[in-house]
């Protein structure tokens, strides 16, 4: 369990993570959405007490991440930028995170064999490739068997298995009971994993909900119309919150209206149909939509604000 | 790792320990022991300080011969025997800055502090286990130093000094101290400048280009100020003879190791404010 509340840093003049509040739940999957620069990162270095916030606060766990007796059995973290040495092996990394916990070289031989690296595992890790890196950090942060797991960008790098693999880690964990909270700036990976999202635009939460709701609130369902009368079925579809496009001849995208009334008014009208289909926006969509609307939303800001001054 | 891609359940762990000192001194111990850098230069200062004795016995010992009386009185057995202190140190500063600037460069920081979020038990662990290793690891050498190159010149009948004469065994097992101090002196730098670079710049500036600059100064003032300075107080451990312009080999060696705290205390106080 993840609590944060108003959490704010500036790097100088730069502000990295604005009045951001939201709770990460035990047993999902927490998406956590952004571009890259959105502050995520950031975010996440802030969970673990590697930066100092300049307002609010967050805890893990009911405590603040420092005060914990043994942090890595309360947050396994791979962060996106690498955090280990590379003149040293895999297994000497895994040992001495291990040690700082009394935990016994069983376990690093278990986590090595878990992602796999065992025939890597006494190589420099400054000889690894990109994906192999990963999984060193993803073995890294299984290391304390810890009840949240917090992974930036974990599927950078990696390899179709590799991110099937991670598919499939996050949903175990999620089902273990555990908090698992998981940023990327890919949407598509988020809608097969997140049950959950958090998004995030310069700093600032857009949208705290369901995935599910993300994309239908985001998006309004869109019906796709193949009519060889496209202009005549047009001129019905008229109202306040329905707007019609028309990406090719006899083709019609509505927005506004169900599949169910449009094929009756089309009916009533002696219409022909090809096609009707409704259509669900795209994760990548409805994450469009919604940081389009942020940042209108901060230029209009401005420009009031100069209008003030 | 074509067998991972399945879904495979984390392994529980039953019993999870809490971060004590202890622990945390055993894991600086193997990331200390598993870096090819740091064997490197403890191999290096170790040879250095045995071998450069040797080198310096072998050459006077064989050109005593032809050396002035003038030159003969300026040799003095100790300052052969401990010769290779004066180089092994930069491999140990080298190595006291890496220490911690290894893992600012690489981002291991990040780890490190994650598993020890409070931070200041890793900066005690790396110091009290990268001092207690130097000086283990030197005591040997300045003692072999000592004993070889008084054994190369005794076949000449020269320079000799036995180790019960007073002060001499306080000097050379003084050369070992003098190592681990400047190891220690040169770790807090690192964790001042997080740099390597600058770590061993700052620490070249403080030790080898101060102490030169300062005979510009008129000599009454050099006089009082030079004794002071980290690299002449952390001498006198290994210095046989004093005069009133040095310390005594407990007050140099006291103001030096009063130097070391004070540049691990600010590092301190800089480990836990600072941003990672």
């Amino acid at each position: 369990m993840i609590v944060a509340e108003s959490l704010t840093k500036n790097y100088g003049d730069q502000r990295a993570v604005d009045d951001l509040s939201f709770t990460v739940r035990p047993g999902v999957v927490t998406g956590f959405l952004g571009p890259n620069g959105s502050g995520k990162s950031t975010t996440m270095r802030l969970i673990l007490e590697l930066d100092a916030p300049t307002g609010g606060d967050v805890t893990v766990n009911g405590k603040h991440y420092r005060d914990h007796a043994a942090p890595l059995h309360e947050v396994g973290a791979l962060l996106e930028a690498r955090s280990v040495h590379t003149g040293r092996s895999a297994y000497n990394h895994l040992l001495a995170l291990a040690q700082t916990h009394g935990i016994g070289r069983q376990r690093v031989d278990e986590m090595i064999d878990l992602v796999g690296l065992h025939d890597v595992a006494k190589k420099r890790v400054g000889k690894f490739s990109l994906g192999m890196g990963q999984r060193l950090g993803i073995a890294a942060a299984m290391l304390g068997d810890p009840s949240t797991v917090m992974l930036d960008e974990p599927v950078n790098g990696l390899d179709p298995e590799g991110i099937l693999w991670v598919r499939h880690l996050l949903r175990g964990l999620a089902a273990d009971g555990r908090t698992v909270f998981v940023s990327s700036h890919l949407m598509s990976e988020m809608s097969l994993t997140a049950d959950h999202l958090i998004v995030i635009g310069k700093g600032r939460k857009i949208a705290d909900m369901s995935t599910q709701d993300f994309i239908k609130q985001a998006s309004g369902t869109v019906v796709l119309v193949r009519t060889p009368q496209a202009a005549e079925l047009e001129a019905l579809l008229s109202g306040p919150d329905i707007t019609v496009t028309s990406a090719s001849p006899g083709l019609l995208e509505v927005r506004g209206l169900t599949a169910q009334q449009i094929g009756e008014l089309a009916a009533a009208n002696g219409i022909v149909l090809h096609e009707l289909t409704p259509q669900q926006a795209s994760l990548e969509e409805a994450f469009m939509t919604l940081t389009r609307d942020d940042l209108e939303f901060k230029a209009a800001d401005l420009e009031s604000e100069e209008a003030v001054a | 790792m074509s067998t991972v891609s399945q879904a495979q359940p984390i392994p529980r762990l039953p019993h999870t320990g809490r971060v004590t000192q202890l622990r945390v001194a055993v894991s600086e111990w193997t990331k200390l022991r598993s870096l090819r850098s740091t064997l490197w230069s403890l191999f290096a200062a170790v040879l250095l300080t045995i071998l450069l004795p040797v080198l310096f016995a072998a050459i006077t010992s064989s050109h005593w011969g032809s050396m002035s009386p003038h030159d003969r009185a300026d040799r003095h057995p100790l300052d052969i025997a401990l010769a290779g202190v004066n180089v092994s140190q930069l491999a140990i500063a080298v190595l006291g800055v890496l220490v911690i600037t290894g893992e600012y460069s690489t981002g291991m920081i990040r780890a490190s502090f994650t598993a020890v979020p409070k931070r200041l038990p890793v900066l005690w662990a790396k110091t009290g286990v990268f001092a207690l290793v130097t000086l283990l690891l030197l005591i040997p050498p300045v003692l072999i130093a000592f004993f070889a190159s008084q054994a190369i010149l005794s076949r000449h009948n020269i320079l000799q000094i036995s180790f019960s004469h007073p002060g001499v065994a306080r000097s050379v097992l003084g050369g070992a101290l003098y190592l681990m101090l400047v190891g220690i002196f040169a770790l807090g730098i690192g964790a001042i400048v997080r740099n390597t670079a600058g770590g061993i710049a700052t620490f070249a500036g403080i030790f080898f280009v101060i102490p030169p600059l300062m005979n510009i100064l008129p000599s009454n003032w050099n006089d009082a100020i030079s004794k002071y300075l980290p690299s002449e107080a952390g001498r006198q451990l290994f210095s046989l003879t004093h005069d009133s312009n040095s310390l005594s080999p407990t007050a140099g060696g006291l103001l030096f190791a009063g130097y070391c705290a004070l540049a691990i205390a600010i590092a301190a106080v800089l480990l836990v404010r600072r941003d990672t």
